[in-house]
């Protein structure tokens, strides 16, 4: 009871963060290539509810950002100049799961003022924006490829398993080969001989068939154990002998024996996708400017001054660790639910 | 008894560790009928240990072949020149030749070299030492490459000597300013090379490994020991030819050592940590980190203001076979037209590139002559601010439109995109290509930012020609317009956005090639500087390259460090290492 009740957390959990990336337009006040080249650098806005002579405001409010003058990147707040924060306004303009037009959004700040959450990067773009819509690319490219890897895996593992013979030695060794390739000077390779002008979209695709295309090989080598020892079971030779066919064997008591392998490992791949994103952003693979991923935010902290001055930079990273912390704690519940 | 022996025998180990290191050269007091150059500068007292990092290990020692920044860097404090560019006036002044005398049509140039002077190993150096470095320079089968310099007018400069100490050198043509050329011209010890000349084999010698008694010059430094990845350490030349005004033999510092320290952010902590004494080419984010800290640790940074680097956009106006790279040639209608090219330059924020790339520590550029050049940059050329609308103007003006949803169309109604490349490495070209991709698109055009690896991007500028726009720089090098012929010759190998013309391809090519040519055996620095306005200003109205900014020159030292005078031309900090010395406690550098 107390295990379930964890994992309903977790999904929780989990699944409001999947909502607010998945309506990143709705929950962002800014779109995140907006670059506001007044503040570059600028800290995470301070949120006030009291004003200066102990006056108690029940609306939160912001106060507009003043560069200190001949100083980069260091800011005063202006306490004369104060914007209250408004819930549900208008603004720029999205489309909602790449498809509905909207403008709303949950929450803003009247011009001039302006609200970073997470404060904004070095061109002066608001971060907190930019980790939504990033969000949409790590998440969600860890999501599909975990789909086309164990698609992959479950096709060639139980085919391997099942008809054993040749089919199982091809396969089997094609696991090997695809365990032992140096994939990220591929990877490099490949990127150079792509043409220069794909699109983000195109970009992100091509992500996930790398990703889901690489790793589909532990998941098939996983199952095809499964497998193999399935079929040997007394009840599935004894529906042998009664005559049930192949597909049959396999649709009715086979593949239901991998399936909290498969759902168990899809847990486990998803981080380890999501990261495989954020690497490959981060060395520069993934999708380019402007559009965000956790990855290709997280690389202007290869600059050291980056690192040493704007600590806020750092989010998207830290992010990552509910994230993978939550997928790893489903993981193992969902592995003691199966046992 | 024993102990004392043992104490004895300590303190002997000591002496023997610490002796390799501890042992300095003395300057040797001038000798009778030298020819010493006096230097006017700051008197200050002998000894102490500079140490500079370099940013990658020095390939060669040998002046004749080296190529690469660090090596060219330790080679220049081990190596003489006749005629020397002063790097804070920018005139040349003597070096070696005490004297020389230019003939009125321009092509002879007389040059008396200082007599009684010797190089690092007490050699004395007279004008066959000359005549042989000038023939090793130009053998076709040396490779230097300081053969094109001296390649004027399509046959090499002659030299002949009229006695051991004065020499003729004739030009093919009269060439402007011709003096410069001797500058980093390294004179070599014939009695050591003349050898491996003959057997063919000098370009192989010299190299890191070769025993500091092989190696002499006419520096102010001589190799002492070189540790392969770790350091290389130069020692005072004892018979260096230049003195100060008290008679004291130059240099000052007993030693200079170069740390190979790879990356930048490792050179700043170096430096910051007091490992390092002098900091060049700091990135204006690094700049802003130390500046905030010179005051509690005894360094300071300098701004020097901007540099002769010009940043730039630039499309590839090459003609390249359309069946090869058709979306590349359609593209190039669209580029070739001076409007569209106006356009964007109009739309590009300049003065943000400079404060967010650069935390305004650069230079908003309309051509690619800097302000570093006081006397060469054209400042009636206009600025015209960013206004989109005006480009937008520009861009109706020459069959383009908007689509429904913003997009910019050209005459058949294409959408118009392009990808700009840039290097990975270089953060502050893949910065301002991103804000040049943010300023576009309020044009409505999509441009897509490919950094890729420095390599790459050179391959396919120079060889593949196979992109679309660019994002590079160029610069360093001298002031003297001559210095960017290669840039501005439509047949020149650097002249990116269409490489190695047969014949101009526009009119306004040929125009400049002809002025660059003109000024070129021009011998009066007034007229000639008319015609290199000529040339900005075909630059500035034809925007082959569409100029962004300048970075300023940031360097940093100790406070213990006096003469420290930097300088907007290269090598910005070391130029006058013979004249540096530390002050304050003793003598001594960083142990």
């Amino acid at each position: 009871m107390k295990q379930d009740k964890r994992t309903a957390i977790l999904l929780v959990c989990l699944g409001v963060l999947h909502f607010a990336v998945l309506f990143a337009g709705f929950f962002s006040p800014y779109d995140f290539s907006e670059q506001d080249r007044r503040l570059p650098f600028a800290p995470p806005t301070r949120i006030h509810f009291v004003e200066v002579p102990g006056k108690v405001h029940w609306h939160p409010f912001v106060c507009l950002l003043v560069e200190r003058s001949g100083v980069f990147g260091t800011y005063d707040e202006d306490r004369q100049k104060c914007f209250p924060i408004h819930f549900l306004v208008r603004g720029t303009p999205y489309k909602l799961g790449g498809m509905f037009e909207s403008n709303w959004h949950l929450f803003g700040v009247n011009a001039p003022a302006r609200v970073f959450v997470m404060g904004t990067d070095g061109y002066g773009r608001d971060v907190f924006s930019r980790f939504l819509y990033g969000g949409q690319i790590s998440l969600f490219a860890g999501l599909l490829a975990t789909v086309l890897s164990l698609g992959f895996g479950v096709l060639l593992g139980t085919a391997a398993g099942f008809y054993g013979g040749w089919l199982d030695a091809v396969i089997m060794r094609c696991v090997e080969l695809f365990l032992a390739l140096p994939w990220l000077y591929l990877l490099f390779a490949l990127r150079a001989f792509l043409p220069l002008n794909i699109d983000p979209g195109q970009a992100f695709l091509l992500l996930i068939a790398v990703i889901g295309s690489v790793g589909w090989a532990r998941p098939a080598r996983l199952i095809r154990g499964v497998v193999l020892s399935a079929k040997e079971r007394h009840y599935v030779l004894a529906a042998r002998v009664f005559g049930g066919s192949n597909s049959y064997l396999m649709r009715r008591h086979i593949l239901p024996q991998t399936c909290s392998i498969i759902l168990t490992q899809a847990v486990l791949l998803i981080p380890q996708y999501v990261l495989a994103e954020v690497t490959l952003s981060f060395l520069g693979l993934g999708v380019g400017e402007p559009v965000p991923s956790w990855g290709n935010m997280l690389a202007t902290l290869q600059q050291y001054h980056v690192m040493v001055s704007y600590w806020w930079m750092v989010f998207p990273g830290l992010a990552l660790i509910p994230v993978f912390f939550s997928y790893v704690l489903l993981a193992s519940a969902l592995q003691t639910r199966a046992t | 008894m024993k102990v004392r022996i043992s104490k004895f025998l300590l303190a002997l180990l000591c002496t023997a560790c610490l002796c390799p290191s501890a042992w300095v050269v003395p300057a040797q007091s001038p000798h009778l009928g030298e020819e010493l150059l006096i230097s006017n500068n700051e008197v200050g007292p002998y000894g102490g240990r500079l140490v500079v990092s370099l940013r990658s290990e020095p390939k060669t020692l040998n002046p004749v072949t080296s190529i690469d920044i660090s090596s060219r860097e330790v080679i220049a404090q081990m190596t003489g020149d006749l005629i020397h560019i002063n790097r804070v006036s920018q005139q040349t002044e003597p070096a070696l030749a005490k004297t020389w005398r230019v003939s009125p049509d321009g092509r002879r140039y007389t040059l008396q070299l200082r007599r009684g002077i010797r190089f690092s190993d007490g050699h004395p150096v007279d004008a066959d030492d000359v005549i042989f470095s000038f023939k090793v320079y130009l053998d076709e089968n040396v490779h230097s490459p300081q053969r094109d310099l001296l390649v004027i007018g399509g046959k090499p400069v002659t030299v002949r000597r009229l006695d051991p100490y004065t020499l003729v050198f004739e030009l093919a043509q009269p060439y402007a300013a011709a003096e410069r050329l001797f500058d980093s011209v390294a004179i070599l010890p014939r009695h050591l090379l003349e050898k491996a000349y003959h057997d063919g084999k000098l370009s192989q010698g010299w190299v890191l490994g070769t025993s500091a008694r092989e190696i002499a010059g006419l520096g102010p430094f001589r190799l002492k020991e070189y540790i392969a990845g770790q350091r290389i350490t130069l020692e005072r030349n004892p018979y260096y030819w230049k003195a100060d005004r008290k008679g004291n033999r130059l240099p000052y510092l007993d030693e200079i050592t170069f740390l190979f320290v790879t990356n930048a952010d490792a050179e700043v902590l170096r430096f910051e940590a007091g490992d390092t004494d002098i900091i060049n080419r700091l990135s204006a984010e690094d700049y802003s980190v130390l500046e905030r800290e010179q005051s509690a640790r005894s360094f300071r940074v300098y701004d020097l203001g901007p540099s002769l680097e010009y940043n730039f956009l630039f499309f590839n106006l090459n003609t390249v076979a359309a069946a090869e790279s058709s979306g590349i040639a359609t593209k190039q209608t669209w580029f070739r037209l001076i409007n569209f090219r106006k356009a964007i330059s109009l739309a590009i924020d300049r003065e943000g590139i400079a404060r967010l790339v650069y935390r305004g520590r650069a230079t908003p550029l309309w051509t690619p002559v800097t302000p570093a050049s006081k006397f060469w940059i054209n400042t009636a050329i206009s600025h015209p601010p960013r206004s989109v609308d005006q480009a937008r103007r520009l861009l109706e003006s020459v069959g383009f439109s908007w689509r429904q949803d913003g997009t910019l169309a050209d005459a058949s109604g294409s959408p118009v995109e392009f990808s700009v490349i840039t290097s990975v490495s270089n953060t502050q070209r893949t910065q301002m290509a991103t804000m040049i991709q943010a300023d576009l698109k309020e044009l409505g055009i999509r441009v897509q930012v490919a950094p890729l690896e420095f390599r790459t991007v050179l391959d396919r500028i120079f060889q593949t020609r196979d992109y679309e726009a660019a994002v590079l720089g160029l610069g360093g090098g001298d002031i003297d317009p001559n210095s960017q012929m290669n840039v501005w010759l439509s047949s020149g190998n650097d002249h990116l956005w269409n490489i190695g013309q047969t014949h101009p391809a526009t009119a306004w090519e040929a125009e400049i090639d002809r002025l660059m040519e003109k000024q070129l055996s021009t011998l009066k620095a007034k007229d000639r500087k008319l015609l290199y306005d000529r040339v900005q200003e075909l630059l500035a109205e034809n925007l082959p390259l569409i100029c962004l900014v300048s970075p300023n020159v940031l360097v940093g030292a100790k406070d213990r460090l006096a003469s420290f005078k930097p300088a907007i031309l290269d090598p910005h900090t070391l130029w006058n290492s013979q004249e540096l010395f530390f002050t304050g406690n003793g003598t001594v550098g960083k142990p």
